[in-house]
């Protein structure tokens, strides 16, 4: 057949360098952050921010390199976050951040491997991977933003949203309880498993830190504000208006019996380091048990 | 360690097994997959084979997660691949699409089995032709392979690897249950006598690297995680750079570099079995198991004195119209047989213009044709 398209426009590399220098350098995070992408795309009041600066800080105050920090992400608001940081990012399928991560970590062992993803990506269409990545131990950081709901899509209700809480799909309040995400994650295996809200920077800080020193799979829950899509329908306010719910609500009990840390509407949020225990992770025993066995390494060790 | 990639000599395998052993022959050190008959002995053989030369395998919850695995470890830098049948052939197509958007090389085989649904888990079918085709949503190129024999198993799935690196997307080796359950001979040559594509890396520092860019039109090196370069890679629309754009200027750039990076080199990708075509009054069209059908089938007209010949598809995507087009100013007919509702037929019928009739021999799956039955549609056009 005949084809007959519009012409491409080139990429414009000087407008794109222009961009960097015009705007790149002014804040004192620049350096970890991709140049050329800021403005970023959340709302205002959003809790995204104080996750993204956490994490920048966590990296920096640990001193790891950024060219051995890689960040994969699932669809979404929280999604996003790979994209604006100065690393390898991976952007990828809805619900898929963790296995696409998996592969990635088994073959880069030397690489900090971070999942930045919300509520709905990695617990509804993607809870299957995240309750088997935490149960064969992979060595990934999972650090799950919470707000309650599906953002990016406008505030449906998800896997998150309370009893009776009101989304543009739960009008008259929504039906179905919501998961207690520390308690699935540590049911499913994680080895640590802690739970912030954006009102708790500093103690979020000490557990990404502390996720970095950790061989297998942790989770970070971080409770966050959405004022636009969960916040209005809710009567919760402004997103300082939730962070004053947070400071009100929030009881840090590390230690706590992650079952412990359901989370009902405008209820009390439990925070803390719930869980921090040491079992080996996938690689550990893959290495150990079927790569020395399968190159005869194992040879005359007792049976 | 090496040396127990490659297992050069004489093997008695069957076309899984041989699957297996082409790609740890091409370099693949990571298996991702889910039992599925009739592919799971290909994960079985991977199981037994990538920890003995240091690779990893691994079983994962479901084929979604297979495909995105492979697609991690590939941007990790290491050769991947999966294998599955028709029910999970239609899981992975999410993060196929995303492989071809991110431009991400990796392998993926389909023993065919009959569908649709869970169809017929044992047996043979080849209807799996127009989903690798079409199967993501949305335009991209694509290349499939289409072995006839445990031999080819191992050859093609080699040539798989090495079209997945020079094109920087998964590729896909569309065998049928009957090839993958075939044992048969299978030589495997000498290292040095095996082609294997290495991975071109960035040439250029940091700000000059434009890790999307498409030069004439090939993808450009691919700069894998921890190399320094930074690399955002997304399954949204994105420029060269990998910046997420969402506007219709860089959505026909992208897209279009994508799908023509396929459709302009198809003359190097495009490969094609032909016997007997110089004189032909009909041309039989096969891949596959069918295709071995096919050549007895003509082979034996050919003895007889008709003349009939060939055309045996090894790579079925891209499609090699050039040559079925020469052909239907030659022939009266093609005659396709497949094992599926006419997928293949459809492709010759589009190709061929009206200027040659085309003639679906389709068998919905759970049995191979009989040269017999070809014989006898070929001679109703000599």
């Amino acid at each position: 057949m005949k084809r007959h398209f519009r012409d491409i426009v080139p990429f414009d590399q000087d407008s794109a360098d222009r961009a960097i220098e015009e705007g790149h350098g002014l804040h004192p995070l620049d350096e970890y952050l991709k140049p050329g992408r800021i403005p970023h795309i959340w709302c205002p009041g959003c809790g995204l921010g104080v996750v993204l600066t956490t994490y920048i800080e966590a990296i920096r105050r640990k001193g790891i390199p950024v060219d051995k920090c890689v960040v994969v992400s699932g669809i979404g608001c929280t999604g996003r976050v790979a994209g604006y940081l100065d690393m390898d990012t991976y952007h990828t399928t809805h619900g898929r951040a963790i296995p696409f991560a998996t592969g990635l970590a088994l073959v880069r062992p030397d690489l900090h491997v971070t999942v930045f993803s919300g509520d709905g990506d990695l617990f509804a269409i993607g809870g299957n991977h995240l309750i088997h990545g935490a149960r064969r131990n992979i060595n990934l950081n999972v650090i799950c933003v919470n707000n309650f709901n599906y953002g990016m899509t406008g505030g449906q209700a998800g896997p998150t949203t309370p009893v009776d809480a009101r989304t543009s799909t739960t009008p008259m309040g929504n039906a179905e309880p919501g998961f207690n995400l520390p308690h699935l994650a540590h049911a499913s295996g994680a080895v640590y498993v802690a739970r912030w809200t954006t009102f708790h920077p500093r103690q979020l800080v000490h557990s990404i830190t502390e996720t970095f020193d950790k061989k297998g799979f942790t989770f970070i829950e971080v409770i966050a504000p959405c004022p636009t899509g969960y916040g209005r329908p809710n009567k919760l306010g402004s997103g300082l208006e939730e962070m004053r719910y947070y400071k009100e609500m929030s009881e840090v009990r590390n230690g706590a019996d992650p079952s412990k840390a359901e989370i009902r509407l405008k209820g009390k949020i439990l925070c803390g380091t719930f869980i921090n225990v040491e079992r080996p992770d996938f690689l550990e025993t893959y290495n150990n048990l079927v790569i020395a066995k399968a190159q005869g390494r194992d040879k005359g060790k007792a049976a | 360690m090496a040396e127990k990639d490659v297992l050069t000599g004489e093997h008695f395998i069957h076309g899984d097994a041989a699957c297996a052993e082409g790609g740890l022959a091409a370099g693949c050190r990571f298996f991702a997959g889910y039992p599925i008959t009739p592919a799971t002995e290909v994960a079985e053989r991977m199981a037994r084979r990538l920890p003995e030369v240091g690779g990893i395998y691994i079983q994962m919850e479901d084929e979604i997660a297979s495909m995105a695995a492979i697609l991690g470890a590939s941007w990790g830098g290491v050769k991947s691949m999966t294998s599955t049948s028709g029910p999970g052939f239609s899981l992975m197509m999410e993060n196929i699409g995303l492989g071809m958007m991110t431009e991400t090389p990796c392998v993926v085989v389909n023993i065919q089995r009959g569908g649709p649904s869970t169809g017929l888990p044992t047996l043979v079918g080849q209807a799996d032709v127009m989903q690798a085709r079409w199967g993501s949503h949305g335009d991209y190129g694509c290349i499939a392979v289409s072995p006839a024999s445990p031999q080819e198993c191992f050859d093609l799935t080699i040539l798989a690897f090495n079209l997945s690196e020079m094109y920087r997307q998964p590729v896909f080796v569309l065998a049928d249950e009957v090839v993958g359950h075939m044992t048969e001979k299978v030589i495997i040559p000498p290292r040095e006598q095996i082609h294997v594509a290495q991975r071109a890396k960035p040439a250029v520092e940091r700000s000059k690297y434009l890790p999307f860019e498409s030069t004439g039109p090939m993808p450009a090196p691919m700069a894998i995680a921890g190399d320094g370069y930074h690399v955002h890679v997304t399954g949204l629309t994105h420029d060269e750079r990998g910046y997420p754009v969402i506007t219709d200027a860089v959505q026909e750039r992208n897209v279009r570099h994508i799908v023509e990076k396929v459709r302009m080199n198809a003359h190097n990708i495009i490969r094609v079995d032909e016997v007997a075509l110089e004189d032909a009054d009909v041309v039989v069209i096969a891949y596959g198991c069918t295709s071995r059908v096919a050549r007895q089938a003509v082979e034996d007209m050919r003895r007889k004195g008709h003349r009939v010949g060939l055309l045996r598809l090894v790579t079925l995507w891209p499609f090699p119209s050039n040559i079925v087009r020469r052909l239907a100013g030659q022939v009266k007919a093609f005659v396709v047989p497949e094992i599926n509702y006419g997928q293949m037929a459809l492709e010759v019928e589009r190709t061929a213009g009206g200027r040659a009739e085309t003639v679906l021999m389709g068998l919905m799956g759970g049995s191979i044709h009989s040269p017999q039955e070809i014989q006898e549609v070929v001679g109703q056009y000599l």
